[in-house]
């Protein structure tokens, strides 16, 4: 559904390395902010749910004294409610602890009430009550290959979450082990990683073990997908049986962030970085990276960000919204967020100064 | 009956119903896991910020028994006695 900027408000969403900013706008240009929501702990991610005619944002909150939990909000912010029990918990005999819930993702408006979540140690959850309490997806936990998935720089984690509208497909994506994918709504699951590099170990393209950075799927094209890797940009065509490169055209094929669009087919961006070793904007330009021909060909759009930009962008700090056009956000790790109302072709700094930027959500709301 | 008090740090209070001193009845000596069981008992949250999911000490929080952290002595299993001051202190930490 094309919603319009003009009809309804947006509401921004920042999570730091020390708390939580919220921002409403009229118009994606004049924002409205509250915070630091959470002082002090770290906010690694954010799910806005609009289904079911309310506004909710749940935010994964970790305080490095505190540990981690699930909170949730239906008045932008006003109030915040935490389940007695926790949200994510690990049932006893998995002798598990969650270490960090590294993704909140809404389902499809058919399917109310439900959301995912992923978290560390690698894990995804399933919630029925609109993200109240979650579910251990088994089918994941028990896999076989759970004892040699590895740990990135971040941790172990399951951090994309990727429901199709129609049927029971899911792709999942860890750091480190790559995509899986599972045609029973969860029940079982099995690696697609073919095509997508692993030059870090010892088999460069083995079945699993790939540091693949994030996914989206194509929400025009069923069984598209795209990759931003630990080195390569990919797009599968055939529900992740097979990935091949669409990196050819960028300054760099490092990054972390792949947004799609929310309508439009061929449409995503990424954010590059120079390299594993030098995660930075490649000459220190900073700029968004989009293609409308589904990689083909990548077009770079810098105008309203600056030139001397040392800061990388996190997987999960960049979002985008539903507007037509549609709007892009992201915040780099110097704690300066960016937004664009015209789906990336200009920015300009919403917020700067901030902690460390982990992630970023956008959504249009009726009302704010 | 005796209590055995466990004092909280100014930022745990609000999910203790605002006290700053939790106290558990105990006619002898119980481990400071089952203490922590006891004071957390009407508080879920406050237990779920000491403690995770497996029942295992949050690595920054720290519990001191007569000036000793739990770590250096029996962990969760450290014996308190009736009269002794439980403290939970958070470790300095973080940037």
């Amino acid at each position: 559904m094309v919603r319009m900027a003009s009809a309804e408000s947006f509401v921004l969403a920042i999570g730091t390395k020390k708390g939580l900013w919220l921002a409403t706008s009229q118009d994606r240009r004049e924002w409205s902010f509250t915070g630091p929501h959470f002082l002090m702990s770290e906010i690694p991610s954010i799910g806005i749910d609009t289904r079911d005619g309310r506004t909710r944002i749940m935010v994964g909150v970790r305080s490095e004294h505190w540990g981690p939990t699930v909170a949730h909000s239906d008045d932008l912010g006003a109030t915040w409610s935490e389940p007695e029990q926790g949200a994510i918990k690990f049932p006893e005999d998995t002798g598990a602890a969650v270490e960090r819930v590294w993704q909140i993702y809404p389902d499809v408006a058919s399917r109310p009430g439900v959301v995912w979540a992923g978290a560390e140690p690698i894990s995804l959850w399933k919630s029925t009550d609109g993200g109240e309490h979650f579910e251990l997806n088994r089918g994941l936990w028990d896999h076989p290959h759970r004892s040699e998935w590895g740990a990135g720089y971040g941790g172990a984690a399951a951090h994309s979450i990727v429901v199709h509208p129609a049927g029971e497909t899911v792709h999942v994506a860890m750091s480190t082990g790559g995509v899986y994918r599972s045609l029973d709504g969860g029940s079982s699951w099995e690696p697609r990683n073919k095509g997508i590099s692993a030059y870090f170990m010892p088999d460069p393209n083995p079945e699993f073990g790939q540091c693949v950075h994030k996914i989206a799927a194509d929400p025009a094209v069923e069984g598209r997908l795209y990759a931003q890797n630990h080195h390569g940009v990919y797009r599968t065509d055939d529900n992740a049986d097979t990935w091949k490169s669409i990196a050819e055209g960028l300054p760099a094929d490092f990054g972390f962030v792949m947004l799609t669009h929310p309508r439009r087919e061929g449409t995503a961006w990424v954010i590059p970085l120079k390299a594993d070793g030098e995660r930075i904007p490649p000459n220190g330009e900073l700029a968004v990276h989009r293609t409308d021909d589904a990689g083909s060909t990548w077009k770079r759009m810098a105008f309203g960000l600056p030139r001397g930009e040392y800061n990388s962008v996190l997987r999960d700090a960049a979002s985008v919204d539903t507007a037509e056009p549609a709007g892009v956000y992201f915040g780099t790790r110097g704690g300066t967020v960016y937004a664009s109302a015209d789906e990336g072709e200009t920015f300009r700094e919403v917020a700067a100064h901030l902690p460390d930027v982990l992630c970023v959500r956008a959504a249009v709301v009726a009302g704010a | 009956m005796p209590d055995i008090a466990v004092v909280l740090p100014s930022v745990l209070q609000p999910l203790a119903g605002g006290q700053s001193v939790l106290t558990a009845p105990a006619d002898g000596p119980v481990t400071v896991g089952k203490l922590l069981d006891a004071v957390t008992s009407d508080f879920a949250v406050l237990a779920r910020r000491l403690r995770d999911e497996t029942g295992a000490l949050r690595r920054f929080v720290n519990i001191y028994v007569d000036g000793d952290e739990v770590r250096r002595l029996q962990g969760l299993e450290t014996v308190v006695a009736p009269g002794q001051e439980v403290l939970v202190i958070q470790s300095v930490a973080g940037g």
